[in-house]
């Protein structure tokens, strides 16, 4: 006979697939956060990188944020929010400023880095799939990519997909 | 019995989940882990956690701005 802890497993025994296609700092972390979360409930996850997602999979990350095409960013600031019109993404150097704000806030307010999600991600045992088309047509090689990770391509993810619980698209 | 203890205070969703999963691997079987945090959130993320991997919430409490959960592994 199954004991509780046996019986949990089974019961427990969910899928999440994750479909990450943006390669921004910003928006790293929802696929980060809820993929290292699930695996740590028991729940087995799949990350499939596609387009700019791939970005996330560099060994060396050089991750920033814009204000372009972002009306909702505001930066707290001295007890204030400081907003970000989407114009001054075009003076130089703007951006940079941005993404040191965003880090140091990251930093202050003891929120994990992408590196540190990454590695828990690897820890987790989560299947990391890289898209192999991306690849190609950005003349990316897997040689920068992080150890682990497996090449795959649309039906590759479909499979999974298919039969997972939970599917993502971020 | 040894106490098996975990300070995530100071740190924000997800990291004391993910760390308490962490440190959870090595407390044997039916013994407490202690975890502290200073993130709201972990309230309520703590008995999700539990509720989703069987480990069972001794006891979720607060003094001042430190959560504390006892939660027996199973």
């Amino acid at each position: 006979m199954l004991d509780n802890a046996q019986q949990g497993d089974m019961e427990n025994a969910k899928s999440m697939s994750i479909i990450v296609t943006k390669g921004s700092l910003d928006w790293a972390y929802p696929p980060f956060i809820l993929a290292t979360t699930a695996a740590a409930m028991d729940i087995n996850v799949t990350m499939f990188f596609t387009f700019y997602g791939l970005a996330l999979l560099k060994k060396d990350l050089d991750l920033k944020v814009t204000t372009l095409g972002n009306p909702a960013m505001e930066m707290p600031m001295m007890g204030m929010h400081m907003s970000m019109p989407n114009i001054v993404s075009v003076i130089p150097g703007v951006d940079r400023m941005a993404t040191t704000m965003m880090k140091n806030l990251i930093k202050k307010k003891g929120v994990a880095s992408i590196p540190e999600l990454r590695e828990a991600a690897v820890d987790l045992d989560i299947r990391i799939i890289a898209c192999q088309m991306t690849l190609d047509l950005f003349e990316m090689k897997q040689e920068d990519m992080i150890d682990g990770i497996e090449i795959g391509g649309a039906a590759t993810y479909m499979e999974t997909a298919s039969k997972s619980d939970i599917n993502l698209f971020i | 019995m040894a106490e098996h203890v975990l300070n995530a205070e100071g740190l924000n969703c997800p990291l004391p989940i993910l760390k308490a999963k962490k440190a959870l691997k090595s407390v044997p079987q039916g013994e407490i882990l202690v975890v502290t945090s200073t993130d709201p959130g972990s309230v309520a993320d703590f008995a999700a956690f539990c509720n989703q991997t069987g480990n069972e919430l001794v006891s979720s409490s607060s003094e001042g701005n430190v959560y504390r959960f006892e939660i027996k592994r199973v």
